[in-house]
């Protein structure tokens, strides 16, 4: 307990609060996707194949059956991508492309990640129709304008976890209103899978796009569920690799590693970032004229933290805690390459000012107490210190 | 973990200057009995700052000035520079300074960033104005108007509301009753937050400020 404290900021390590934009690769999985590089390195060739690639289709297989566990879907309804945007992407263009479908319109909500709204975009530039689902001051979609406008649809497309504030959307109430008007209902499911329940079973989920960096697995890699029976259209031609919808050499190193990494991944370490959010949150909004931005509970995202701080912008808070050895984001005009504010943040109906402070904060399953304990003493001195630079939100003497 | 924080003095593309200036920013503060302030940007845009001045009136010299932000680093940056640059000039002198000079003294600005110079010196002119006009030296008139709205930023676009068009007219009654037609829609977020600013930047003066917006 006596350990000296390390006055040095310069030789602290980072405390790193960004893992809803990446997190560190498990080095444990490394070793094994090191066997796929270096001495097993073959690719599945045709239906049989010498011992080397024989071991490449076993290891691609057995990670195929670990996602799939995980949703309760069937190996077979598996296809391995690069990642979550080509998962979004073969999923509604290979919908919207389809000849087995006849809907024109396409539904989708205000808070999704780009590679949804601008695909939903590009649609819409070809012929579709499309529906943006508003959602509340807490970000869920609203179920009523959903239920109240399903005519012509092909496919609705609405995430699980939000990549800003952590809203859990209800999956079932939507997979439900889809299912029961005969749509397709493609979920984005990035920020969550592996971190809280997913079943596409009970959910009536056709669709769901999963990612391996975010749960400590290699960058450029994710997969795509396609129940059995849902016809997309290809987005690239090549051979009958994952169902022909992602021919071309598979990423075997990656596949395996991201399956690793599901298999790391588990429930005690969502129950234990839950806690740890929850505590984070309180101490956060100890500061004054602070709110926490999204819902609570079991609602939000178990590794989701968003607050807004009034008086101060987000890229100079940004900034201060990056000097101090914490790494977080922000939805801050100002940190945008284009200098626009978030959408997420603006589409809970806030004011501009409101998006200009607000601070993600996001965990992975290593984070600890005392990091955390860190990253709020350390936000609290940045907040003061530019709070006491800033003109607005003193007591002035009346005027006007 | 390897990583450490301190890898670069550079962050975000900004220069070490830049983040000198960030980090310990100069003039910063309130002078409690300011010749005159000037508040410019806006806070839905995330972009703000106010002035403080102290003149010489024998030399028509800036003796003091200080500076308080709402905004990035590049907008603490670009007004501690420029607040450095104008100290002890001549009213004459600091209206020479450019926004291009006050981005290279901090050795280049992101392209992005380039309008924080361009407000810090919006903000300078907007004091100066203010100073002249309560002594006398230049008459409140339309012309006068419209220098002060130039530190009146449009918070969707970042640029100022004479030249994002959302002035539509001005007129000024004895040089003291201010109207302006905008073309923000009355009731509107936008109304609310150019009314605050319009004010904000008109603040210290003698003057009757009426505001109509679209019906």
């Amino acid at each position: 307990m006596s350990q000296p404290v390390e006055p040095e900021v310069q030789e602290r390590e980072l405390v790193y609060l960004d893992n809803a934009q990446t997190t560190r690769l498990d080095p444990t999985i490394l070793d094994t996707m090191n066997e796929f590089m270096v001495d097993n390195y073959g690719v599945p060739g045709g239906e049989f194949g010498y011992r080397l690639e024989e071991e490449a289709r076993e290891a691609i297989e057995q990670a195929r059956e670990a996602i799939a566990r995980r949703i309760n879907a069937s190996p077979g309804e598996i296809i391995f991508t690069s990642g979550g945007t080509e998962s979004n992407n073969v999923a509604i263009v290979g919908a919207a492309h389809s000849d087995y479908y006849k809907g024109k319109r396409l539904v989708t909500s205000r808070i999704e990640h780009m590679s949804v709204l601008r695909t939903v975009d590009k649609l819409t530039r070809q012929g579709f129709e499309k529906t943006v689902l508003n959602v509340d001051h807490e970000g869920f979609v609203n179920v009523a304008d959903l239920k109240a406008g399903m005519q012509d649809v092909r496919l609705v497309s609405v995430q699980h976890a939000n990549q800003e504030m952590g809203t859990l959307q209800d999956l079932a109430v939507i997979g439900e209103i889809s299912r029961s008007n005969g749509v397709l209902f493609h979920c984005d499911a990035v920020q969550s899978f592996a971190k809280e329940k997913i079943d596409v079973q009970a959910m009536k989920i056709d669709l769901l796009s999963m990612s391996s960096h975010l749960i400590h697995g290699p960058k450029g890699v994710g997969a795509l569920y396609v129940r059995d029976g849902v016809k997309l259209q290809p987005l690239l031609e090549g051979d009958d690799r994952e169902r022909g919808l992602r021919p071309g050499t598979p990423n075997v190193a990656g596949i395996v590693g991201f399956a690793k990494a599901v298999k790391l991944m588990t429930h005690e370490d969502s129950f234990r970032m839950r806690q740890l959010r929850d505590e984070l949150i309180e101490s956060l909004l100890t500061i004054s004229d602070s709110r926490l931005n999204g819902p609570t509970g079991e609602r939000r995202l178990c590794n989701n933290v968003n607050v807004s701080f009034r008086y101060v912008e987000g890229e100079a808070v940004l900034m201060h805690l990056d000097l101090r050895g914490l790494v977080v984001n922000t939805g801050s005009a100002c940190y945008s390459q284009k200098l626009e504010p978030s959408h997420v943040i603006r589409a809970l109906g806030g004011t501009l000012e409101e998006s200009h402070g607000s601070i993600r904060l996001s965990l992975s399953k290593w984070t600890t107490k005392e990091e955390l304990a860190y990253a709020a003493e350390t936000i609290k001195e940045v907040v003061k210190k530019l709070r006491d630079l800033s003109p607005l939100g003193k007591k002035l003497p009346a005027q006007r | 973990m390897t990583a450490t924080s301190e890898t670069s003095a550079k962050r975000f593309g900004y220069s070490e200057k830049v983040m000198d200036h960030f980090k310990n920013p100069r003039n910063i503060g309130v002078i409690e009995d300011a010749d005159v302030t000037a508040k410019v940007g806006s806070v839905a845009c995330g972009d703000l700052i106010k002035l403080y001045l102290k003149f010489d009136p024998d030399h028509d010299q800036i003796k003091d000035i200080k500076f308080e932000s709402y905004g990035c680093a590049a907008n603490i940056a670009t007004s501690s520079m420029m607040t450095e640059m104008v100290k002890g000039k001549t009213i004459d002198d600091a209206r020479k300074v450019t926004f291009k000079e006050i981005a290279e003294q901090l050795d280049g600005l992101p392209r992005i960033k380039l309008h924080c110079a361009v407000l810090s010196r919006q903000g300078l002119e907007a004091a100066l104005v203010k100073y002249e006009a309560k002594r006398g030296r230049v008459k409140v008139d339309d012309s006068f108007v419209n220098k002060i709205l130039r530190g009146v930023l449009d918070p969707v676009e970042g640029v100022d509301i004479i030249s994002a068009k959302m002035v539509q007219s001005v007129a000024v009654e004895e040089g003291k009753r201010v109207f302006m037609q905008l073309s923000a829609k009355a009731g509107s977020e936008l109304a609310k937050s150019l009314t605050d600013d319009i004010h904000d930047a008109f603040e210290g003066l003698d003057i009757e400020l009426n505001l109509k917006f679209k019906e």
